[in-house]
């Protein structure tokens, strides 16, 4: 049963492009799609090893701008991918090394300032980023001949992308070494004192969500063909963390949802208003305040919650009738 | 030579001006644990307040009090109605206050626009005074004066008077404190109004030398978190050590390498990080 739901529900996202005809909503798929990766990557942190990063936007950035420096000098697809992700896996280990100085509320503060300082570099150095203006290039790749120009061809390879991403993060939460990181969330002294390295393990899954980050990272540059510093600021490191939460924490399908509802709103809100960032922050303030078990959950909640009180206020009048 | 001399003035008005934003931060972060990632936004808000009422015909330093207690006023709704709720709740209290930041930084834009405002210098402290045969801007020294009367206010406060004993006591043990009968509940409040109304403040004197323009409060929040974490939370005097650091090495930074200014900033933090996790002034917590 729910193997057979698994696989109907592959066929529908594989044939997206198929039953979605117009290329504006294929990109906007395309996007619920990068974007799922990346908050899987930062699921990682945020939801299995308890450490909140709100400076993942600073490894995306690296990622996307890494990309950026290796294609405009040149190199082939097959050097910009490799050099890129090495590139994003060798920064989140100094972010690591940095951040993990501190757990809890340290560990955010230091990330914060991380992330701000790669919006600093982007920003300001501009002869390496040429700042505000950003970076374009021009072409995307075309792995074993298969041009990935059309909307269509760039959303199947990126969905191919998503569920090598999806298989990995499954086989990550069920293998031991999922086990040890979701110790070191919940138990981290117990953890010590059973022997594990609760310092490397941390380590290894910052490792992990900086890969992913990075592959993430470069989908959106070859999907935007261009980079600016807005994919770093913190509001960008705020939106990843807000699909995390959003959908759920600690779970494979929270991200995922909430990264197609984070950018579902962004696209719908941006075409009747253009205060992306007040609603994004009104949800933000909403979600703790009326649902800190995340949006999916929390509305399954006030919907039982309402649905329960209209039926005893309907039981009520029919009492009193 | 009178360069160096002049970078090292400016240097020290930025690092009063970020002490007056970081001291009211680390006091927040000391006592109540909540890391106020509004505090830029109080800052940026405190400055554009100000130009309104200065644009309604009030004079600088009426509008500089007043748009820090709006501010302050804000801070204490924020304070009562949403973090109260969430107390213990660290990653609750980061995204509530990062939400806000954004709705409020929103809302600046929507009134204040995108294009910067200038705040003029108030008129008596246009122009140069001499020191020492050398001729340094009026109001630069002045905010330097006022900085550090605030600190020595703030030092006062915290070390000379029963309220000041009640929040220390709150830092160190805010259990205890309670067990004793301090009513720690309301010192949040009025510690979080406090650091709110220096925030803005700082903001609206920070006018005349940054202006006040659509990010200001991006830029000025990680500065705060780099003074907390130099000079360690709850501390003073590591607000007060840290703002200098910081100030200095933005303005000799910006002289000697103008592209990597805003990142030099961050070395010192990330030594002390490897160093001394709690930073300089900090206590060690669990």
């Amino acid at each position: 049963m729910k193997r057979a739901a698994l696989v109907v529900g592959l066929a529908v996202l594989a044939a997206v492009p198929l039953w979605i005809g117009s290329s504006y909503y294929i990109n906007v798929a395309t996007q619920i799609l990068f974007y799922a990766i990346f908050a899987l990557a930062v699921n990682i942190l945020a939801g299995y090893a308890g450490l909140v990063s709100l400076g993942h936007a600073g490894l995306f950035g690296i990622a996307a701008y890494t990309g950026a420096k290796l294609m405009t000098a040149g190199h082939g697809h097959a050097v910009v991918a490799a050099g890129t992700v090495v590139m994003t896996v060798a920064a989140a280990a100094v972010f690591a090394v940095l951040a993990l100085r501190g757990t809890g509320l340290s560990f955010v503060m230091i990330t914060v300032a991380l992330g701000q300082i790669v919006w600093g570099v982007a920003y300001r150095w501009i002869s390496l980023t040429n700042g505000d203006n950003g970076i374009t290039i021009s072409g995307r790749p075309a792995p074993l001949g298969l041009a990935l120009t059309s909307p269509r061809a760039f959303y199947w390879a990126t969905f191919v992308v998503f569920l090598v991403a999806v298989g990995s993060m499954a086989i990550f939460v069920a293998s031991p070494f999922g086990a040890s990181v979701r110790g070191t969330r919940d138990q981290p002294r117990r953890m010590n004192a059973l022997g594990y390295h609760v310092w490397m393990i941390r380590f290894l899954a910052f490792l992990l969500s900086g890969f992913w980050t990075g592959v993430a990272g470069l989908l959106y540059l070859y999907y935007h063909q261009f980079v600016s510093p807005q994919a770093v600021a913190l509001a960008a490191s705020a939106e990843a963390l807000l699909m995390v939460i959003s959908g759920g924490t600690a779970t494979l399908l929270g991200p995922i949802t909430g990264a197609a509802l984070v950018v579902v709103m962004k696209n719908v809100a941006s075409a009747y208003i253009e205060r992306w960032n007040f609603v994004l922050g009104a949800i933000f303030v909403a979600i703790v305040v009326f649902m800190p078990e995340g949006l999916v959950p929390g509305s399954v909640r006030m919907w039982r919650w309402a649905t329960a009180a209209w039926r005893s206020g309907r039981a009520r009048r029919a009492r009193l009738a | 030579m009178s360069l160096w001399l002049l970078l090292a003035v400016n240097s020290i008005t930025l690092g009063g001006l970020l002490f007056l934003l970081s001291a009211g931060f680390s006091l927040i972060f000391g006592l109540m644990r909540i890391p106020n990632l509004t505090h830029g936004s109080f800052f940026m808000l405190g400055a554009y307040l100000a130009t309104s009422l200065i644009a309604r015909g009030l004079d600088f330093w009426t509008a500089a009090v007043l748009a820090g207690l709006l501010v302050a006023g804000l801070g204490g709704i924020v304070e009562r109605l949403i973090l109260r709720r969430l107390a213990g709740a660290e990653l609750a209290q980061v995204l509530v206050t990062l939400g806000l930041s954004f709705m409020i930084a929103d809302v600046c834009l929507m009134v204040w626009t995108g294009d910067p405002i200038r705040i003029d210098t108030p008129g008596a402290l246009r122009g140069a005074t001499a020191v020492a045969g050398l001729g340094f801007p009026t109001y630069r020294l002045a905010v330097s004066v006022i900085a550090a009367i605030f600190a020595a206010a703030l030092w006062l406060l915290l070390d000379r008077t029963r309220l000041g004993a009640m929040i220390r006591a709150g830092v160190d043990d805010a259990d205890m404190a309670r067990v004793v009968g301090i009513r720690v509940s309301r010192l949040f409040t009025v510690v979080f109004c406090l650091g709110a109304w220096l925030a803005g403040f700082a903001g609206v004197i920070g006018g005349p030398i940054l202006s006040v323009y659509p990010g200001l409060d991006q830029e000025m929040l990680p500065l705060a978190l780099v003074v907390v974490i130099l000079g360690g939370s709850g501390s003073l005097l590591g607000s007060l050590v840290g703002s200098l650091v910081v100030g200095f090495l933005y303005n000799f930074g910006q002289a000697m390498f103008p592209e990597l200014a805003y990142v030099v900033l961050f070395l010192p933090m990330l030594l002390v990080l490897v160093v001394r996790p709690q930073g300089l002034f900090g206590r060690q917590t669990v």
